[in-house]
């Protein structure tokens, strides 16, 4: 049997040893792990913005900051929908800095081809994260996509799907008279004679909180952009 | 081989079939149900489970005469939490996109009870050589289960293998539809429950 002295050295020398060992190899991988994060956030505006992954451009990490900084210009606009000059994205401090939200614009060949906004809520069991994309003209959808969620695999983590996904794609979030009205998913398929398909999309069998979740956060996001993208329907109108 | 007597190759061989962790010792059925719905996770969570079931079968082996037997099982936690954690980390910086798909499993091998039962049973009694081979077998008996669960899991929920397609487009225009209760946890208990009986009925194992 051992003293309890002896135990007491023990156990101290021993956690001394696995924390060091712990720290330093947290500190040595950090930037790297931090670069992956900031990578995956960025896969996601542009696969949101229509951008895929080939053969001879792989989406590594050096691939996506290339591709990101050639092609996505980030601004940050405030709630009358003017942009905040001087701002960036990743200045934003949620703490300080209230009623700014970033925004990406999707340059190509000289002209703006599209936005994305982060857009986030509660699904069935926790939060969802993602990116809405949106054409040129400022109301129509140009792409959705998910990188953070914890819905049920096969039912509503089907939202990560690309036949969902392609679903929203060139769907209207405005009415004929201007209104904001949002995207819905509907139960079953859309009925394409309808009136209203024009912002509908195809639900997710089994999923009805996730997706009704869904349809609430993506209104209520698009409504925190609207001034900018009034101004934006505006011009392109124009 | 020299490297390789008799009870060395046993420390290896036994875990896989015949004292199965997973199938015989109903030992870690918590993650075997949470990363096997697709086979290239299941894939990464064995090689994570190996490497720790390694390394601390034999840190804690070399350490077995010094811990002090009062807080040996304390003293066994804190090297597993810590090669666990380490695993976290090196998987977030080399390959992140499993990472965020095995999300807390990895963290959750801490309390993945093979581990622990393996620290206390072997590595406590044995040599850092053998303790590690008992490692590598115990970690290869789950990785083997795991890796059977999800083929099926992946095969019959999503109709993919290791992420290919597999299941024709024609059969899905014939009527063919995945089967939603595999990708979800009853799919698993399912599954490892028809191994479990397969098992005992093949290699005639006698109940206690």
């Amino acid at each position: 049997m051992h003293s309890n002295r002896y135990t007491i050295i023990f156990t101290m020398l021993l956690t001394m040893v696995l924390a060091f060992a712990l720290s330093s190899v947290y500190s040595s991988l950090e930037d790297q792990t931090e670069r992956n994060i900031q990578a995956d956030i960025k896969k996601n505006i542009l696969s949101s913005l229509g951008f895929t992954p080939n053969a001879n451009m792989p989406w590594t990490t050096e691939n996506v900051e290339t591709i990101f900084k050639n092609s996505i210009t980030s601004i940050v606009v405030n709630e009358s929908g003017d942009i905040v000059s001087g701002m960036l994205p990743e200045d934003i401090d949620p703490k300080v800095d209230k009623n700014v939200y970033p925004l990406y614009k999707k340059i190509t060949n000289g002209k703006v081809d599209g936005f994305a906004i982060p857009i986030s809520g509660k699904g069935l069991w926790g939060t969802m994260y993602g990116y809405f994309a949106i054409e040129p003209d400022g109301a129509t959808a140009k792409g959705i996509t998910f990188y953070k969620h914890i819905e049920t695999p096969g039912l509503g983590a089907e939202v990560d799907k690309p036949w969902f996904q392609e679903n929203y794609k060139g769907k209207k979030f405005v009415d004929e008279n201007g209104l904001l009205i949002g995207i819905q998913t509907v139960k079953g398929k859309v009925d394409e004679s309808s009136d209203e398909a024009y912002h509908q999309v195809d639900g997710i069998s089994g999923a009805t909180i996730t997706s009704r979740g869904l349809n609430k956060f993506l209104l209520k996001d698009l409504e925190i952009y609207n001034p900018y993208l009034i101004q934006i329907r505006k011009s392109f109108n124009s | 081989m020299a490297l390789l007597s008799k009870s060395s190759k046993a420390a290896v061989s036994d875990p896989l079939m015949s004292n199965n962790p997973i199938s015989l010792q109903v030992l870690g059925i918590c993650s075997a149900l949470a990363v096997t719905t697709k086979l290239d996770i299941a894939f990464v969570m064995t090689l994570a489970v190996i490497a720790v079931l390694c390394i601390s079968n034999t840190v804690i082996s070399l350490l077995r005469k010094m811990i002090p037997s009062k807080v040996r099982i304390i003293v066994q936690l804190s090297v597993i939490a810590s090669m666990v954690i380490l695993t976290d980390l090196i998987l977030q910086a080399y390959m992140y996109d499993i990472s965020k798909q095995l999300t807390v499993f990895v963290s959750l091998i801490i309390t993945n009870c093979i581990i622990m039962g393996r620290a206390e049973a072997f590595a406590m009694q044995n040599g850092p050589w053998k303790s590690f081979l008992d490692g590598l077998g115990n970690g290869l008996g789950y990785g083997i289960i795991l890796i059977v669960v999800a083929f099926f899991r992946e095969l019959l929920g999503s109709g993919t293998v290791y992420g290919y397609k597999v299941v024709p487009e024609a059969l899905y225009a014939a009527g063919y539809e995945n089967m939603g209760l595999m990708v979800l946890s009853p799919g698993a208990f399912i599954i490892l429950g028809l191994i479990v009986w397969a098992q005992r009925i093949l290699g005639n194992v006698e109940e206690e």
